[in-house]
This record gives C-alpha cells, sequence and structure tokens, in this order.
C-alpha cells in the first residue's frame, strides 16, 4: 500500500506519563499505517497504551516524540484552530464510557458537533440540513423514540449507539472507539459492533480499541500493543 | 449554538447553581437594602440644609456681624443669577418661659419673613401659619402681638411613631428673650459699671420643623429687626450675621458662588474706608455644603466609608463565585472532555462558562432587587410591627429626626449594583474557566486506563 493512500500515519510515536516519582513510558516509537476504509482493531492488555495511541491519533494529546500525519500532513504542525477543526470535521470519537452531556437531550448531543461548526448565526440559519441528519441517524441506530430524552433515561446499549451517533454527524473520516462495548453486556455488544461492522461495509475507516479477541476478530485488520509497541511489527 | 444552551441548561440542572444565586441575590438584596436607607438618610440631610440655608452663605462667625449689608443685598439683586436675598442674624440669649418660670439658653435667629421665605424652605416647616408665612410672627389670636417661632423639639413632643403631637389651636404662651448686645468693636454694652441686656417679651407664633435635629431643638426665630435691636447690632451701621442667597434656577452652584465672592470682593474694596470696615474680615462667602461642612462633612464620610465597606461585599461575591464556579468546572472535567472532542476550542469552553457566570448574575441579583425592593416597600410597616410586638425601633422617634426610614432606592441603584453583581461574577468564575478551558481532555476521557 502506497503512503497517499493512508488516511492515518504514525511515525515513530513516543509518549510517556509521570507516576509520582518514576516516568511510565507507554508508547515506545510506534509505526503505524490506517488505510482509507480500513476496520483496524487495536488489541493489548490494560495499560499497553491502547488509549493513549487512539488520543494521539484523535488530536486529544500529544506525542512526546514523532509524528502523526492525516491525509500525509503532520497535525502537529495545525494551528489550535485547525486542531479543533480536525476533532470536528475529520475524526469521530466514540468512548467506552458513551461520554453523553447529561444536560442535553440525545438530539442535542448528536447534533453537538454541527453546532460546534457553524456558530449561532449559522446554526440559527442553517441547522434545518443538520436536525433532519441526526434524525436519520437516530432512526437507523433504533433511537428515533429517545430523541427527547436525556443520557440518564437510557439504557448502556442506546447510549452508545447514541454515542455513535454523534460521532457520525459530521461524516468523519475516520471513527476512533476506545472499547465501544467493554461496558456493555455480550448481547448490546453485539449489536453496537453490527453497526459498526455496517459502518465498515459503507467503506467508513474505523479504528477500535479492544481487549476482546471475539470482538477484534470482526475487524479487517488486527494490530497487537504490548509493552509501548506493535507487536508484531507492522510492514 | 451550543455556547447559548449549555449555559442554560448548565443554569437549570446544576444544583451549585442555587447556591451560587442566593450567594448573589443575598449580597444585591443588602446592598440595596442598607445603601437605600443610608444613601437616603444623607441626601434627606443635604437637601433639608440645603433647603435650611439656601445655596449661599455670607457670614461671619462673630457675634458682631458685619455692616453695609443692605447695600450688598441690592446689589446682589441687581445681579443675574440671584433669585432672591435675606439677612439673618445668628446670636444666642436666654429664653424664659412666661408660664413655665424655666431658663435655657439658646440659639436667635432673626429673619425677615417675606425675603426669607423666597430664599429658603423655612415657610413650609411651619405649622400654624404654613399657608400664611408672612404672618409667622403674628400670634393668631392676637396679630398685633410681636410673635416668636421655636424649633419644634423645644416645646412640642413626638409619639413612638415620630409624628408630633402637634396642638390643634396655637397655645398661649409668652417668652422673655434676653441678649447682651455688643457694640461694632465687639464690646458688651455697659451701663454705668454694669452690663447691660435687652429683654423683649414675645409670644408664641408657630413652629418650625426644618428636619434638622439641632436647630429644631435649640433655635428660636424672631423678626430681624426685633433681634437686631435687642443684639445691639443696630448700634452705629446696622448690622447683621449673614446673607443667604438663593441662585436662578438652573445656575451652576460653584460657579455662582464664586461669582459672589467676586462680587464681596469688590464690595469690600469699595467699602474700605468705612468705620467698621475690620468687620469684612472674618466674613466668608460658601455654598451651604461648606457653611454646614461640620454636620455635612461626617455623613458624607460615612457615606464613602459605607461604599467602602460594600466594596468589601463585592469582594466576597467574588470570592465566593470563585469558590462555586471551582467547585462546579471541577465536577465537569468530563464534559469539558467531551466538548474538546467535538473541536470545541478554549474560547468555546470559556464562553460557555462566562456566559453561565453571567446568566447566575443576572438572576441572582434579579432575584436581589425583587426582595430588596418588596422589603424596601415593607421596611417603615415592619419596624411598626417590630415596635408594636416586641418594642422594638431601629431609630427612636423620640430622639432621631427621622420621619420614615428611607426606602426609594430610585432607578440607578438597582441597575448600578446589577452591573456590580454580573461584573463579580465574570470575575469570580474566570480564574475556573481559565483552568477549565486549558485542561487537558485525555485526563478526563480516559477512564483510568493507558
Amino acid at each position: 500500500m502506497k503512503q497517499n493512500n493512508y488516511i492515518l500515519t504514525c511515525e515513530q510515536i513516543y509518549k510517556s506519563y509521570q507516576m509520582g516519582a518514576t516516568r511510565l513510558e507507554v508508547l515506545k516509537g510506534i509505526d503505524l499505517n490506517i488505510a482509507k476504509g480500513e476496520f483496524v482493531a487495536v488489541k493489548g492488555a490494560s495499560g499497553s497504551g491502547k488509549s493513549t495511541l487512539m488520543h494521539i491519533l484523535g488530536a486529544l494529546d500529544k506525542p512526546d516524540k514523532g509524528k502523526v500525519l492525516f491525509e500525509g500532513k503532520n497535525i502537529a504542525a495545525f494551528s489550535g484552530r485547525k486542531i479543533n477543526e480536525f476533532r470536528n470535521k475529520k475524526i469521530g470519537f466514540v468512548f467506552q464510557f458513551y461520554h453523553l452531556l447529561d444536560e442535553l437531550t440525545v438530539l442535542q448531543n448528536v447534533l453537538l458537533a454541527p453546532m460546534v461548526q457553524m456558530g449561532a448565526i449559522g446554526w440559527l440559519l442553517h441547522s434545518a440540513k443538520a436536525k433532519k441528519t441526526a434524525a436519520q441517524l437516530l432512526g437507523e441506530l433504533g433511537l428515533a423514540e429517545r430523541a427527547e430524552h436525556r443520557p440518564y433515561q437510557l439504557s448502556g446499549g442506546e447510549r452508545q449507539r447514541a454515542a455513535i451517533a454523534r460521532a457520525l454527524i459530521n461524516e468523519p473520516d475516520v471513527i476512533l472507539a476506545d472499547e465501544p462495548t467493554g461496558n456493555l453486556d455480550s448481547k448490546t455488544g453485539n449489536d453496537i459492533l453490527r453497526v459498526f461492522e455496517k459502518l465498515h461495509n459503507a467503506g467508513q475507516t474505523i479504528v477500535m480499541v479492544t481487549h476482546d479477541d471475539r470482538i477484534a476478530e470482526k475487524a479487517s485488520r488486527i494490530i497487537r500493543l504490548a509493552d509501548g509497541k506493535i507487536n508484531p511489527p507492522v510492514a | 449554538m451550543y455556547d447559548v444552551i449549555l449555559p442554560l441548561k448548565l443554569f437549570k440542572t446544576s444544583r451549585l447553581t442555587i447556591l451560587a444565586v442566593a450567594a448573589v441575590a443575598v449580597c444585591v438584596f443588602v446592598v440595596i437594602v442598607v445603601m437605600t436607607v443610608m444613601n437616603g438618610l444623607v441626601t434627606d440631610f443635604i437637601d433639608m440644609n440645603h433647603g435650611f440655608f439656601s445655596d449661599c452663605v455670607i457670614s461671619t462667625d462673630s457675634l458682631v456681624g458685619f455692616g453695609h449689608y443692605d447695600e450688598f443685598e441690592n446689589t446682589l439683586r441687581s445681579s443675574d443669577f440671584v433669585e432672591s436675598v435675606t439677612p439673618v442674624i445668628n446670636t444666642f440669649g436666654l429664653v424664659k418661659s412666661n408660664s413655665s418660670g424655666k431658663n435655657a439658653a439658646l440659639s436667635l435667629m432673626g429673619i425677615e419673613l417675606e425675603s426669607h421665605e423666597k430664599t429658603t424652605d423655612f415657610a413650609k416647616s411651619l405649622y400654624y401659619r404654613k399657608d400664611k408665612p408672612s404672618l409667622a410672627f403674628s400670634p393668631s389670636y392676637n396679630p398685633q402681638l410681636p410673635g416668636c417661632v421655636l424649633g419644634i423639639d423645644l416645646l412640642v413632643e413626638r409619639d413612638q411613631w415620630g409624628i408630633y403631637k402637634q396642638s390643634p389651636y396655637l397655645p398661649r404662651w409668652s417668652y422673655g428673650i434676653t441678649c447682651f448686645p455688643l457694640t461694632p468693636k465687639g464690646t458688651l454694652v455697659k451701663t454705668g459699671t454694669s452690663v447691660s441686656a435687652n429683654t423683649g417679651t414675645f409670644y408664641y407664633s408657630d413652629n418650625s420643623n426644618s428636619g434638622l435635629a439641632r436647630v429644631d431643638s435649640t433655635y428660636v426665630y424672631l423678626p430681624f429687626e426685633k433681634l437686631q435691636s435687642l443684639a445691639g447690632m443696630d448700634i452705629g451701621p446696622k448690622r447683621t450675621s449673614a446673607i443667604f442667597i438663593k441662585f436662578k434656577k438652573g445656575a451652576d452652584l460653584n460657579k455662582s458662588v464664586e461669582k459672589t465672592a467676586a462680587l464681596w470682593k469688590d464690595f469690600v474694596a469699595r467699602n474700605s474706608n468705612s468705620e467698621i470696615s475690620g468687620l469684612f474680615k472674618n466674613v466668608n462667602v460658601q455654598d451651604f455644603r461648606s457653611y454646614r461642612r461640620e454636620t455635612i462633612a461626617p455623613m458624607e464620610k460615612e457615606q464613602t466609608m459605607m461604599i467602602l465597606l460594600f466594596l468589601l461585599v463585592g469582594v466576597i461575591t467574588v470570592f465566593i463565585i470563585f469558590v462555586i464556579f471551582y467547585m462546579i468546572v471541577g465536577g465537569k472535567n468530563r464534559d469539558i472532555g467531551i466538548l474538546k472532542s467535538v473541536g470545541v476550542s478554549q474560547l468555546g469552553i470559556m464562553r460557555v462558562f462566562l456566559r453561565y457566570a453571567v446568566l447566575t448574575g443576572l438572576v441572582g441579583a434579579a432575584i436581589g432587587i425583587a426582595a430588596a425592593l418588596v422589603f424596601l416597600d415593607n421596611i417603615n410597616g415592619l419596624e411598626n410591627w417590630l415596635y408594636v410586638k416586641f418594642g422594638f425601633q431601629m431609630w427612636n422617634r423620640e430622639i432621631y429626626a427621622i420621619g420614615a426610614i428611607p426606602d426609594r432606592p430610585g432607578v440607578a441603584l438597582p441597575i448600578e449594583v446589577a452591573a456590580a453583581a454580573v461584573i463579580a461574577c465574570l470575575l469570580g468564575a474566570l480564574l475556573p474557566t481559565i483552568k477549565a478551558a486549558r485542561q487537558n481532555c485525555v485526563d478526563t476521557l480516559r477512564v483510568n486506563q493507558i
């Protein structure tokens, strides 16, 4: 695969954290290429650096060393405004604990990214399309009846589907999912997994962190993280 | 739009908001109530002084007074900025009640009714002759008798509500008033080797309620010429103690006082050869505030002190809001991370929390203002109720010259306090907001995993 086909590329990523008196080396020279339309599962034991890698890929965190390229451009060189735009338009995050805002309804949670993108005046003038897309997404994810509910009124599976709808609303290039089924029972987890499979079949690029082999097998590629490195190294 | 919806939602759902709003409301309430009462008392006091002494006073501290005042009055009357002028004699005398036989050393004030009424609020202060102030020195039962007006607190008592127990009919009381006349040189007039004293009998014709406690409890008003004669101020060139001046409506007080001072300076120069020109040395031209600075200045100082104390209340509000917002922001770390993950900028995060702070300030101020207005509207009723029920009175009306507790805050004060409350909220929320905006969102989204 040629480099210009990769939507995301990691080059020698290092990341460490200060834990009390000791410095914990979490990522030790990660090289990784993710192609457009790929469904990549990042596997590894607890504390292997999966979530850290995910956050670095989504520009939520910065590596100590190394580069992350998005469509060939180093995201470290992006301005603050460009980074925010990148998170808003290019990346969709799905977290293990859903991370919905309790104060907002399901529909408002889903509409959060377009609201940020459009600004107050733009929203007043052009929100109709975003609202239509959100309603469609909620319908497809079986949450049409739950649009006006608050997150605490939803089950775990429903919350995760709402979080997926939020991640998809701006049609991002990449979905970064951090243990999206980790907090769900197996049946609900399977339902969520089917949503991801469906998205992948529609051409969506997905990077999913998991430590569950059964879930990882659904991905088109599995990357194993161990001791801060990809094992075996990606060619 | 998130930065409009989220502050509103945070405001509606966060329980800490209730604390923040309550803190702001209490501070606003306290500031408005106390400022209204204290400002009202100070303003009323200054207004009463203004009404009593008019705009400008040319006066001497010397009991001898100064001469040629009538010439200067004419000069003033012909100038374009003066509305009216009146001469006033201030002296002391012994006042003996002929009915009770009691003696008291009191302040005597000689006034020309016609000009004094035009220049000051004296007419408004009368009780029996309020509608005919020109007859204030004419006892109603016999207008031919020489009358005197007494400060109301010298003879009329008040009930517990502060209302004077005026007699519906003018009592037939007379007073022997004795003065020790002074020559233009300031020496006591003597007959042989003994000091001469002038005594006159005056009949109680009215009482004056100026609202100035000290004046109303120590002043006796007499016809100008009669007191001039009693005090010996008609020996040689006639003399007076002061001239009260009322400026034309719309005239700038300070400029008019300056013009008056300039006219006085010219007048003194023109009369430098007069036999009593030496008496001009102690004469001052002042506006009423300066003339009464001994009583007004302490009250104004108290007012300034009070404003400084309320600045401390403002600081406390800022601190309370700071603490509450610190707690609110601390509880919203995860939400801040979520917002950043969908592309909200640091400025966007700040907008959310600062608008939340403004909302807290506005709602707290609105509640505080509403509560203060309701409280002030009932403050006098409440004080009366406290008195009837528990015998407690904030200001004992038998001692303090307060008819009612000031209860009108005006329009400016609530607006200013509300603006200050919003600013205090913004200041208090600023540091926690900056902290929130700069927070590393990864920590909050990580859920204890690496």
